[in-house]
């Protein structure tokens, strides 16, 4: 049996037809399975705590919060190890390993600890695997359609994502309160997730293995990279947590709120639709002008969001622009970074460009609340858009010419 | 490696990945069924009988195919046979005349539900309800009903980041108001605005217009008095959680972490007119909302530990700080005095 493994840019042809690298394609596959095993999680935890362990959440609402802190940090450091072994294969597994490890500790813990341990490793774990994951994805890729391998890879994850909510449902359904039988199948989706990574994903290394520190800052600092990390932040400081969003539409009428847990589902399906589209568009017209376009359509989502009533139409649009953002954002992002660093700091710099925009997006949430609490949720929302509009501007002119 | 024992190793996970699955959930369904063959049966009394005289109205959790179920006992026999109603919640309050049940739908999406009860355990009214029931609340006069839930933000920066929704609805007819955009959060006698602010467990006075609540932003929770006329919420003390009023109106029991580590908490009774607050014996961590038994006494529920998930009781301890705990209704959760 032969399978042919296309991992080495230059040996496939470029253009509409060319595949993408097999390595993308199982690296999205890993991503599948591991995404299923934590959303079966995410999705009944609220449940299995309230209903079966008698706890109540906001003690974990305030854990996570810090979480999400430390999770920045350790992507950092996730590209940074990446970058400094070479390995980014064994770096991925490390992470991907340890949140599927952190399943089987949740069958027999009962309390709130043992709970808020899991999720953290599963939120190490995560920060842990993204950059080296995207270091490989671009180092299997033929530079000049990056886009589509990363649309491909976000596809996949997405799916998983969709996935998880219903595969963990669907087994509280046959066995009503079974939720450690949940755990199982979420530890055995992560198990095949890093089975699939350990046996099949090639243990690619870049040439010249393993940069010093010092010159790993140098890379950092550049002013090939200063423009589009500048840019991406300037860009997430106007971001508003999608929870506003939601909450906006939620708020002014009754249809959204009856369906709210179903907004998230509608935003992932067109994530995933548009993500391998957006992608290949990426590749033709430019990854800077994709990313630009999908604040364009973040701000269209503001725009509607704020001046929506509640009815089914505005929501369905806000909806499907936000999916639109992400689907023009989220792989993009890596691409466009991929190219304007060597080889050797990849790891480092998707992931400080990745951790620019949570950490901007984190701050401004606080900001905006403010806002959000003395203006009414539709003037805030029109301020922010009234931000983003002269953010696209001074983003479009940092990151003019950077595609040529 | 070769690409065939590649193959084959994933094979060999594939199958285990899958079989050890399926095992479980048939061992899962197995313990079920074992654990309700060899459950004592539940002595069961009739329930009109039991519903004319005061009464503790509860989610039973005695294993069986009762379980989940609303059930109610005399006062005068707590551990004795208890009458089975028609309703399953998850969470459970209940005046003579009324009933709120909140409970979880569970399907391929899971929805929740809030509904008013009447005497014959039938819906007379729906709740809006968002997010994973979590305290619910009658006041005395049955004007108001109060729901708590969690919603979680499913936010891509911030997945998992659960916030509470508190809202209270007067069951004549009319809009809810919801706690933390309808009211404005003293405290210090200075306004609250920060974006973090959550509110959850309400408990009524009978005058129409007051109740208590909890307020909180950051780590930082408040004991809060509530003005529906001036939608105002005005900060009493700190670190206090869920509180219950007396029936006598006097005191204010609520759970307090004091000092303790995150997830901990003890209960405390605080004294209106003087402002001081005394802790209670219970050593146990408490994590729900107190109902007072009578002036002397508390009734809340504590998981059962050691015999796996879904097990608990409810206890009873004197309001005073003296005393020692003990259980009062077996394999109950939720109660509600009903007189």
């Amino acid at each position: 049996m032969y399978i042919t493994i296309r991992d080495r840019p230059g040996k496939q042809q470029a253009g509409p037809k060319a595949r993408v690298a097999t390595t993308v394609v199982l690296l999205g596959v890993v991503s599948l399975l591991t995404d299923i095993s934590s959303e079966m999680v995410t999705a009944v935890l609220p449940l299995y705590m309230t209903a079966e362990l008698g706890l109540s959440l906001l003690a974990y609402g305030v854990v996570d919060g810090l979480y999400q802190g430390v999770s920045a940090l350790v992507r950092i450091f996730g590209g940074y190890l990446n970058d400094r072994t070479n390995r980014p294969k064994w770096v991925a597994v490390f992470g991907y390993g340890i949140s599927a490890l952190s399943r089987v500790a949740l069958i027999p813990a009962h309390s709130f600890a043992a709970i808020t341990g899991v999720i953290t490793a599963d939120r190490l774990g995560k920060g842990f695997r993204t950059a080296p994951r995207d270091a490989l994805i671009a180092d299997a890729s033929e530079p000049s359609m990056l886009g589509r391998a990363f649309g491909v890879h976000r596809t996949l994850d997405t799916i998983g994502a969709a996935l998880g909510p219903l595969v963990a449902f669907g087994l509280l359904l046959i066995v009503p309160g079974g939720y450690s039988s949940v755990f199982v199948a979420s530890f055995a989706f992560g198990l095949l997730g890093v089975t699939v990574l350990v046996l099949f994903v090639p243990d690619l290394r870049t040439s010249g293995g393993g940069l010093a520190a010092k010159r790993l800052f140098v890379e950092l600092a550049s002013p090939r990279l200063r423009k589009p990390l500048l840019a991406a932040g300037l860009l997430g400081l106007f971001t508003v947590s999608d929870g506003f969003l939601y909450l906006s539409l939620q708020h002014s009428g009754d249809f959204a709120a009856r369906w709210f847990p179903l907004m998230y589902v509608g935003t992932n399906l067109v994530y995933l639709t548009l993500a391998i589209p957006l992608g290949r568009l990426s590749d033709r017209i430019g990854r800077a002008r994709v990313f630009l376009g999908g604040h364009a359509a973040l701000l269209l989502t503001y725009l509607v969001a704020g001046g929506s009533s509640g009815g089914l139409i505005a929501t369905l649009v806000a909806l499907g622009l936000l999916g639109a953002y992400y689907a023009a954002t989220d792989g993009v992002l890596p691409a466009l970074i991929s190219k304007r660093v060597p080889a050797a700091a990849r790891g480092s710099g998707i992931a400080a460009a990745q951790t620019v925009v949570v950490l901007a997006r984190f701050a401004v949430s606080l900001a905006f609340a403010g806002l959000w609490e003395t203006m009414g949720p539709q003037h805030a929302l029109y301020l922010a858009a009234g931000f983003l509009v002269a953010g696209i501007g001074v983003a479009g002119w940092l990151l003019k010419g950077i595609d040529s | 490696m070769s690409l065939r024992s590649k193959l084959a190793a994933f094979a060999v996970v594939l199958v285990l990945a899958f079989g050890g699955t399926v095992w479980s959930i048939l061992h899962t369904r197995e313990k079920q069924a074992d654990a309700v063959e060899a459950a004592p049966p539940v002595p069961v009394t009739d329930l009109a009988t039991v519903a004319a005289e005061p009464h503790i109205v509860f989610r039973s959790t005695a294993i069986g195919n009762d379980y989940g179920r609303v059930a109610m006992v005399p006062l005068t026999d707590p551990d004795g046979p208890r009458a089975f109603t028609k309703v399953a919640c998850d969470r459970v309050y209940a005046h003579r005349d009324e009933a709120v049940c909140m409970y979880s739908k569970p399907s391929l999406v899971t929805t929740y539900r809030a509904e008013v009860l009447n005497q014959d355990w039938e819906v007379r009214a729906s709740l809006p309800l968002n997010g994973v029931p979590s305290r619910t609340r009658l006041s005395p006069d049955g004007g108001w009903a109060a729901t708590t839930t969690f919603v979680s933000g499913h936010a891509y920066s911030s997945p998992g980041d659960f916030s509470t929704e508190t809202l209270i609805t007067p069951l004549s007819g009319g809009k809810s108001l919801n706690l933390e955009t309808n009211f404005t959060l003293y405290v210090d006698g200075r306004r609250n605005t920060a974006r973090n602010r959550n509110l959850w467990g309400v408990t009524f006075t009978g005058d129409d217009d007051h109740f208590y609540a909890t307020a909180a932003s950051g780590a930082t929770t408040w004991l809060v008095r509530g003005s529906i006329k001036d939608r105002t919420l005005t900060a009493l003390r700190e670190d206090a959680e869920c509180p219950s009023l007396s029936p006598d109106g006097a005191r204010v029991a609520f759970k307090t972490r004091n000092g303790q580590a995150q997830g901990q908490w003890m209960i405390a009774v605080y004294d209106l007119a003087t402002g001081r607050s005394t802790l209670l014996a219970e050593k146990h961590s408490v994590d729900d909302q107190i109902e007072w038994l009578d002036d002397q006494r508390v009734l809340y529920g504590l998981p059962r530990s050691g015999s796996g998930p879904s097990a608990s009781d409810v206890w009873v301890v004197p309001a005073d700080g003296t005393g020692t705990p003990s259980i009062f209704v077996p394999d109950a959760w939720s109660p509600a005095v009903v007189r």
